[in-house]
């Protein structure tokens, strides 16, 4: 079956408008315009996507959240933060169909009655915030965005949509973190609930959703949801835009659809593994998704459905690949010390247990660890999970857990057997500083 | 110099304002400008960009601290950062990192004397299938080699 192109149409000079136009570019909008809104959110629904950022959550679901028939200014924030590792793909939408997205965030914005979108880049993505805006720059001026849509599309809609560049913070793509972050302000996520479709942005009901989100949206029009819903993985349906990374002769973001088989990833679309090495790891989707042993791939097929059976996700897709002679402590490490760097520090679980973990995998790594740290470790896991204001925490501990279970004997064969000296943490020691609580007579 | 905002300058701060419906949200863009133009976020320019928003500095100082890439000191001309997250790992980030250390004579986080260099190990960049990849201010280079990063540092340091 050929693979339909829907977010990477391999179009030369794409990204202008002009060409874009040509191709049909900025009609999905006027077809829309032409339905009610719900309607419109209703073929969103029956298309079956589900957002891109990482949960997997139904898109049109999420839309109806939104209040209607409110007097309140509404909003739309475009997550494009991607930052986490082993993710890059967002910015292949940003270089090559930028006006796909821009379209489909009006779409987006009529079906759910919004008057401004913020699209969050982050602040590493210099160039591409320039691209982006070169395309939206183009589109206001050729009349499709603002004010003068009125008069380009003969409806009394009008939206606005701004970028905003993120400055160096992974927790920002968190939504809540991300709004703070709009607002100008530390980007500390916030409880949910409430949720943003009732109290978003400046306390405005808003939606968040995933730059590959937004731009699938007006292929979906073209094509309409039923037909959209038919490609790829009945319960996950559509392409996804795979970032493949690692030891691949050909790392790089492949447009497939869901439901492809790991292995046509690795052996076929990306040229087998460097060296035709053996895989002894695959994470399948971002560094926080909890890894599939090189044993375990075989006829693992790559949508939400099929992966959430086998301990993990489908995350952002992005696909990291280890060989054979990959050190999995140190990678585990690496993953560790990320999250760590990244905690907001606003919930003690996390701020202490990310800090835990990294400083018992480095001693791990240098060869003081204890069979015991391997208990503590995924001990900490268990305690972070769960137990924070947002899911940071969940991906802290997923990986880690993750590649212990699955490499229990890697880490076994890594802890000395004969420690010369107890571990703090194992023994008791009464405190100096802390006063006895048994007073004496 | 002088920490204040050219006209055409200050015309685009309104501008930006004019995104939002509130005055806090233009920090972050107007913070973006000022270390464009003054090269680091000191306390002058802080409070400069505090009066000109409306807001305390102890706010713009807090935001400022918050984000990894707002510079909180004098930075070098070339702002030289090496990912060595996971997939950069797997394809010899910290080799690269190691060599560019031992090259400028710098570890992590400091400036070379003459004030040419920059390093910095970052987190992922977004950029994990062009691994082993640095950045250099605010350019990509993917898939870099040794030789490679050689011959750029020689260009750098005669510009
Ligand atoms: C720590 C953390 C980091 C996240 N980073 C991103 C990100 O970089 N990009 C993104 O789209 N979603 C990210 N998310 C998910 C967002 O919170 C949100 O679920 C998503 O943007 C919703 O869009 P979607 O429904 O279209 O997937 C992150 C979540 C967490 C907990
Ligand atoms: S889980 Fe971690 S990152 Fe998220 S709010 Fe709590 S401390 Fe911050
Ligand atoms: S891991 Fe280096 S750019 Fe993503």
């Amino acid at each position: 079956m050929e693979t339909p192109k829907v977010l990477l149409s391999g179009i030369p000079d794409y990204h202008k408008i002009d060409v874009y136009l040509q191709h049909g570019g900025y009609k999905e909008i006027r077809k829309a315009l032409a339905m009610q809104p719900a309607d419109v959110t209703g073929e969103v629904k029956k298309s079956g996507l589900r957002g891109r950022g990482g949960a997997c959550f139904p898109t049109g679901l999420k839309w109806t959240f939104m209040p209607k028939g409110t007097d309140k200014p509404k909003y739309l924030v475009v997550n494009g933060d991607e930052s986490e590792p082993g993710s890059f793909k967002d910015r292949q939408i940003f270089e090559f169909n930028p006006h796909q997205l821009i379209e489909g965030i009006l779409i987006t914005n009529y079906a759910m009655g919004i008057e401004a979108a913020y699209i969050y880049i982050r602040g590493e993505y210099h160039r591409w915030v320039d691209l982006l805006q070169k395309a939206l720059d183009d589109a206001y001026e050729k009349g499709f965005v603002g004010e003068a849509m009125k008069k380009t599309f003969g409806k009394d809609f009008t939206t606005n949509i701004y970028i905003h560049k993120g400055a160096g913070a992974y927790i920002c793509g968190e939504e809540t973190s991300l709004m703070n972050s709009v607002e100008g302000r530390r980007g500390y996520p916030r409880f949910k609930p409430p949720f943003p479709a009732q109290n978003g942005l400046w306390g405005m009901p808003t939606t968040v959703n995933n730059v590959e989100t937004i731009a699938t949206v007006p292929q979906i029009m073209k094509m309409g949801g039923e037909a959209y819903s038919g490609i790829g993985a009945e319960r996950h349906p559509g392409t996804l835009l795979f970032g493949v990374s690692g030891h691949v002769n050909k790392p790089g973001v492949y447009e497939l659809p869901t439901g492809v088989l790991l292995t046509d990833i690795i052996y076929d679309i990306c040229g087998g593994v460097k060296g035709d090495k053996k895989i002894k790891a695959v994470i399948p989707g971002g560094s926080s998704m909890p890894p599939l042993r090189g044993d375990e791939i075989e006829g693992v097929r790559m949508d939400e459905e099929s992966l959430k059976p086998l301990g993990t996700h489908i995350g952002t897709g992005g696909i990291i690949v280890m060989d054979e002679d990959t050190d999995i402590i140190k990678i585990t490490k690496r993953i560790a010390h990320f999250y760590h760097h990244e905690s907001c520090g606003q919930c003690t679980p996390c701020r202490e247990g990310t800090g835990w973990m990294e400083k018992i995998l480095q001693r791990i790594l240098d060869g003081n660890g204890s069979m015991a740290d391997l208990d503590l470790l995924v001990s900490v896991c268990n305690n972070i999970e769960g137990n924070t204001i947002c899911a940071l925490g969940d991906a802290a501990a997923w990986p880690v857990r993750g590649f212990i279970t699955k490499f229990r004997d890697e880490f076994e064969a890594r802890v000395s057997k004969k420690r010369e000296f107890t571990a703090p943490n194992i023994v008791h020691g009464r405190r100096q500083a802390a006063g006895s609580l048994v007073f004496e007579r | 110099m002088d920490i204040v905002f050219s006209e055409s300058e200050l015309e685009k701060v309104e501008e930006i304002k004019s995104r939002y419906p509130e005055l806090q949200a233009a920090l972050m863009p107007v913070l973006w400008m000022a270390q464009k133009k003054f090269g680091w976020l000191s306390k002058e320019v802080m409070m400069y960009v505090a009066g000109l928003l409306d807001l305390s500095y102890a706010h713009v100082y807090g935001v400022a601290t918050f984000y990894t890439m707002y510079f909180k000191k004098p930075m070098g001309k070339n702002h030289i950062q090496v990912c060595t997250n996971v997939s950069c790992m797997l394809g010899e980030g910290e080799m690269i990192f190691r060599h560019i250390s031992e090259k400028l004579g710098i570890n992590n986080n400091e400036t070379t004397p003459d004030g040419l260099f920059s390093l910095e190990e970052v987190e992922c960049m977004g950029a994990c299938g062009g691994a082993p990849m640095i950045a250099i201010n605010e350019d990509y280079y993917e898939n870099v080699s040794i030789m490679m990063i050689d011959d750029k540092f020689d260009l750098l340091k005669q510009s």
